[in-house]
């Protein structure tokens, strides 16, 4: 075994091995370290999925798991393996940025409850990815530090918003990564970089210390390369947090066991439905073609498939870019200059507070941020509020209710991840029309708080497309039986993992 | 902003209310004796160095999210029964969302159009005038509603001479206050009052204040601000005619001063409007020393608070058995325990209105449970110890003394071993600290003197000094004892039975 080796290992496979004691946690933590450090640094052209990179913590942490392992302690699955956490969780001690200027330099006091499951189950923080300013994006280019680059092809987007934790686990960055998805920001991102990424059911996991882009659409949740280590590292993040008054009470169901039992590859007496207005006019051929592969081995699994209608679902895009900017606008108030992060002091004397936050928000704000802020504030304005922001409401029961009469036919419904593969850099940053329209299927789970799942499903040119599958609340492990499933064959009709395919990182094009 | 109010000559009070009728509106915030704050864990302790009573989610820090306090919630629902009203199966919390450096998120949670309580109603007797000339009369106060809300911080500025952001040189932020549970009351307009609009108004805070202590739910200290009100007035030519414009006055914070802002108001509303000039819909600033009040901001259409519901909480249903509970603790309505101690106590209307005014029924109450007579507990509490506590600028609940205590002086002067002199004094010792009436009694040596023979010689002494008064009571003249009684009484250091030594000097003088 060479140590570079180590960074190809699934989080399942480094588990026995640090169990095994065939390998230590300062091993494990250094090679991938190493790896960030040849691949990752964006002035050396490299694909900028990390924003901060604990190296001298991550290293203390895995010296202590490793005496710890040593002692006899018990430990769990997951102790030793290192973990990259997007930009949107605070992390005690550590900068958390959201990639925006407003926060840059910040440190907060506090760890998230989702980054104090992962000490506790001794998993190594590895450092902070790169996203889309406050969450908002599906290409990672609106980061105020510089986009992510796909591993797949330097000059296209690895998705967004949380396209560094997606492109970290396709650069062999990091084995596991936290993602968080208000819209698909996970989903998509993994769909574009060939990875797993699940939203968890909506109050299935704390989102404290997950700074807030929509409240009632947000939702943290694992990235990984396999669906079983998705399920490895959701079982250790999810659980009621007393601290968060939206956070689901009841036991998290066994996604592990779901996982595993999935892997064997039969669904028999599975039911599938195919959700009629996510796929068609504007999906790629592609797209659609690898989709229709992953139905074949669904049936071929011995599922049930059939097509449903979901007829709200056209209007999901627009009641979502309705609520999203709404409670984006008031999340967003706070960061003003008064207390924390950027302060900008206009020149002259007498200056007032105001004066000194609109100038903050003026200098801090990216573009799409202040486009969101505005759009929130018109809709929530007297006068406008029962058109807007009261209609979108109307619009998300009307989901909810889609997908409650859905689920009392099928197990699971599925489509594509996103109408399309990755597209380049900057060809859709000055149409935000086009960039939100990607977002068609994703959206939907967040309004009506279902889980959702992404996961490969193949190639078009050369650029991997995603399988998406929901599931009704608190059902999570529902996508991890019928993803393990489907992955299984999947990776027998490729004859290896998706990421195999994946070329060696050359750099950024001059 | 016109800090200096302009000049306006206002009308006489009395003519004010004679040609127009005023409608009042109140509303109270309530700050919840709670331990923590309305959101979070954070603890709430009054005067704490500034910014060491927060956590992440009372400074707003990004990623921290709200869980209601549970014990805030049985308080205001307790509030809600108390001013009988009804309380909602399920309601909602609001975002109000305006910017201000002392808000730390730049919105603050409230209560919109979901309040935990509402359509309910307070009876208030507002006592006669004090010349007699106006009767007592009860007044019910309809409640609109009660809702929950999170406090501010506070902003100091500092520099300039007015305290206030214009003019300051920086401004300092204390989040201490952020966060801190706020239950806000909000009557409906109350008509009808006519002249009597400042004494209904007084009388109605005096009321509610005396409701919530006896809730347990606050302080109620309006100097603090754990009780402030808000006034708003209106005058219309007539009770038929439709509302006119009304002011908002803030943070009137005493009750002398809610009658007075009340009596000030509807004299320059009256002056307006007999200038056929516009009263203009405003906020406008208490200042007790003048007694004016000035223009603060104005309210206009372009305010937009942008409220919706939080996302971040989930919604409040009370279970109506938990309710039904709760209603069963509510304590005897103040004004209803009120007639009970007086009846019980035995004491006048004036007696009883002074011993309200100076809030001191729960002393005197407890001073009597202490096995105090009642008139004598009334007479310490509405007397010496009133004094006391003006002089030191404080209320009487927070001087050093129990009611344990004052019934223990008030036993030792109904015991004979302390004069009503000798008494002020050992109280003055309790009140330094140095322990009950019995030891600063011991420690001072303040008994007076029982022992027979040293009075016995002390009168001798001052007879065989004084032959000329001894003759005069001997002629006749039993007024002059005085003399030898003063004389007695200052060899004795005061520590003597007056009424003793006159005997002993009849007895001995021989007349």
């Amino acid at each position: 075994m060479s140590v570079a080796e180590l960074v190809r290992w699934d989080a399942a496979r480094l588990s026995e091995a640090l169990r095994a004691r065939v390998v230590s946690s300062e091993e494990v933590v250094r090679a991938h370290l190493d790896r960030i450090a040849a691949v990752d640094p964006a002035e050396g052209g490299g694909v900028n999925a990390f924003l901060h990179v604990a190296a001298d913590s991550a290293l203390a942490r895995a010296r202590e798991v490793d005496a710890d392992r040593a002692r006899g302690a018990e430990l769990g699955p997951l102790a030793g393996v290192p973990v990259g956490v997007k930009d949107v969780l605070t992390t005690r001690g550590m900068p958390t940025t959201c990639g925006s200027r407003m926060l840059e330099g910040w440190v907060p006091p506090y760890d998230a409850t989702v980054v104090r499951e992962l000490h506790a189950a001794g998993l190594v923080v590895l450092g902070k990815t790169n996203m889309d300013e406050f969450a908002m994006g599906s290409t990672t280019e609106h980061s105020a530090f510089g986009p992510t680059r796909n591993p797949w092809d330097p000059t296209r987007i690895p998705g967004g918003s949380g396209g560094g934790s997606a492109a970290a686990l396709a650069a062999f960055e990091a084995p596991l990564t936290i993602g968080s998805d208000t819209g698909g920001s996970i989903r998509q991102p993994a769909a574009v970089t060939g990875t797993v990424g699940v939203k968890p059911t909506y109050g299935g996991v704390s989102r404290y210390g997950l700074v807030a882009l929509a409240s009632s659409l947000d939702q943290a949740g694992p990235c990984a390369r396999t669906v079983l280590d998705t399920a490895l590292l959701h079982a250790v993040i999810a659980g009621h947090d007393p601290y968060d008054s939206t956070s689901i009470p009841e036991a998290v169901p066994d996604v592990v066991g779901a996982a595993r039992r999935g892997a064997d590859g039969d669904l028999t007496g599975v039911r599938v439905g195919v959700v009629t207005e996510l796929s068609g006019e504007g999906y790629e051929p592609g797209v659609l073609a690898r989709f229709g592969e992953a139905l074949e081995e669904l049936r071929a699994a011995g599922a049930e498939v059939v097509e449903l209608s979901l007829p709200n679902l056209v209007h999901a895009l627009a009641a979502y870019y309705l609520i999203l900017p709404s409670e984006a606008s008031s999340n967003l108030a706070k960061y003003d200059g008064m207390r924390y992060g950027l302060r900008v002091t206009p020149e002259g004397s007498g200056v007032t507070a105001e004066q000194v936050m609109r100038a903050t928000r003026a200098a801090g704000f990216g573009d799409e941020a202040k486009r969101r802020i505005i759009l929130g504030t018109y809709a929530l304005s007297a006068g406008y509020y029962d058109a807007y922001y009261g209609s979108a409401q109307k619009v998300r029961t009307l989901v909810q209710r889609d997908f409650a009469a859905a689920f009392g036919q099928v197990d699971v419904l599925v489509s594509p991840t996103a109408p399309t593969v990755a597209y380049r850099l900057g060809e859709k940053l000055d149409d935000p029309l086009a960039m939100y329209a990607g977002d068609v299927a994703t959206i939907p789970a967040n309004l009506a708080g279902i889980p959702g799942m992404s996961l490969p499903a193949g190639l078009s040119d050369g650029l991997p497309v995603g399988l998406q599958l929901l599931a009704p609340q608190q059902a999570d492990d529902r996508l991890y039986r019928v993803g393990a499933a489907v992955e299984a064959r999947l990776v027998q009709r490729w004859g290896a993992p998706l990421l195999e395919q994946v070329p060696e990182w050359k750099g950024v094009p001059a | 902003m016109s800090a200096a109010p302009q000049e306006l000559d206002l009308v006489d009070y009395d003519e004010a209310v004679a040609q127009f009728d005023p409608v009042l509106g109140l509303e109270v915030h309530v700050e919840l004796s709670t331990v923590t704050k309305m959101f979070s864990g954070a603890p709430t302790e009054f005067g704490a160095a500034p910014n060491t009573q927060v956590d992440p989610v009372s400074l707003g820090l990004p990623g921290a999210l709200p869980v209601l306090n549970a014990k805030a919630l049985e308080s205001a629902v307790r509030i809600g029964l108390a001013l009988n009203c009804r309380i909602a199966d399920r309601c909602r919390f609001a975002r109000k969302n305006y910017f201000y450096p002392d808000m730390p998120k730049n919105f603050q949670t409230s209560q919109y159009d979901e309040p935990i309580a509402f359509d309910g109603h307070l009876d208030v007797e507002v006592p006669a005038s004090e010349d007699g000339t106006k009767p007592a009369f009860t007044y019910r106060v309809e409640i609109e509603r009660a809702h929950m809300e999170e406090d501010t911080g506070k902003s100091l500025h500092v520099g300039g001479s007015t305290g206030r952001i214009h003019g300051a040189e920086y401004s300092l932020v204390d989040y201490n206050r952020a966060g801190i549970p706020l239950i806000e009351i909000v009557t409906k307009p109350l008509t009808g009052t006519g002249d009597r609009a400042p004494d209904v108004a007084r009388a109605y805070v005096a009321t509610l204040r005396d409701l919530l202590r006896a809730l347990d739910v606050s302080d109620v200290k309006m100097e603090q601000g754990s009780l402030r009100c808000d006034v708003n007035l209106s005058l219309r030519p007539s009770p038929e005619a439709p509302l006119g414009t009304r002011s908002e006055t803030k943070n009137v914070n005493s009750l002398r001063s809610v009658e007075r802002a009340v009596r000030y108001e509807v004299r320059r509303h009256a002056a307006l409007l007999r200038a056929g000039e516009r009263v203009v819909q405003e906020t406008r600033h208490w200042h007790e020393d003048t007694g004016l009040t000035t223009s603060g901001r104005e309210k206009s259409d372009a305010e937009d608070y942008r409220y919706f519901p939080e996302p971040d909480l989930v919604p409040v249903e009370p279970d109506p058995a938990w309710v039904e509970q709760l209603r069963a603790t509510l304590p005897e309505p103040p004004a209803q325990r009120r007639r009970r101690l007086q009846g019980e106590w035995g004491f006048s209307d004036a007696e009883m209105r002074d011993v309200g005014n100076a809030g001191a029924v729960d002393l005197v109450e407890a001073t009597v449970a202490a096995g105090a007579p009642a008139a004598a507990a009334r007479k310490w509490w509405t007397g010496e110890l009133a004094r006391r506590a003006n002089a030191d600028g404080t209320d009487l609940a927070s001087l050093p003394v129990t009611p344990e205590q004052v019934a223990q002086l008030q036993s030792l002067v109904d015991a004979g071993t302390l004069t009503d002199r000798l008494a002020r004094e050992a109280l003055e010792g309790v009140l330094a600290g140095e322990g009950s009436p019995a030891e600063v009694v011991e420690s001072r040596g303040l008994a007076v003197v029982s022992d027979e023979s040293a009075l016995v010689a002390a009168v001798d002494a001052a007879i065989a000094a004084n032959p000329g008064v001894v003759e005069k009571i001997r002629g006749g003249k039993a007024q002059a004892a005085g003399a030898l009684i003063g004389a007695v009484m200052k060899e004795m250091r005061g520590k003597a039975d007056a009424a003793r030594v006159r005997e002993l000097v009849v007895e001995r003088v021989g007349a």
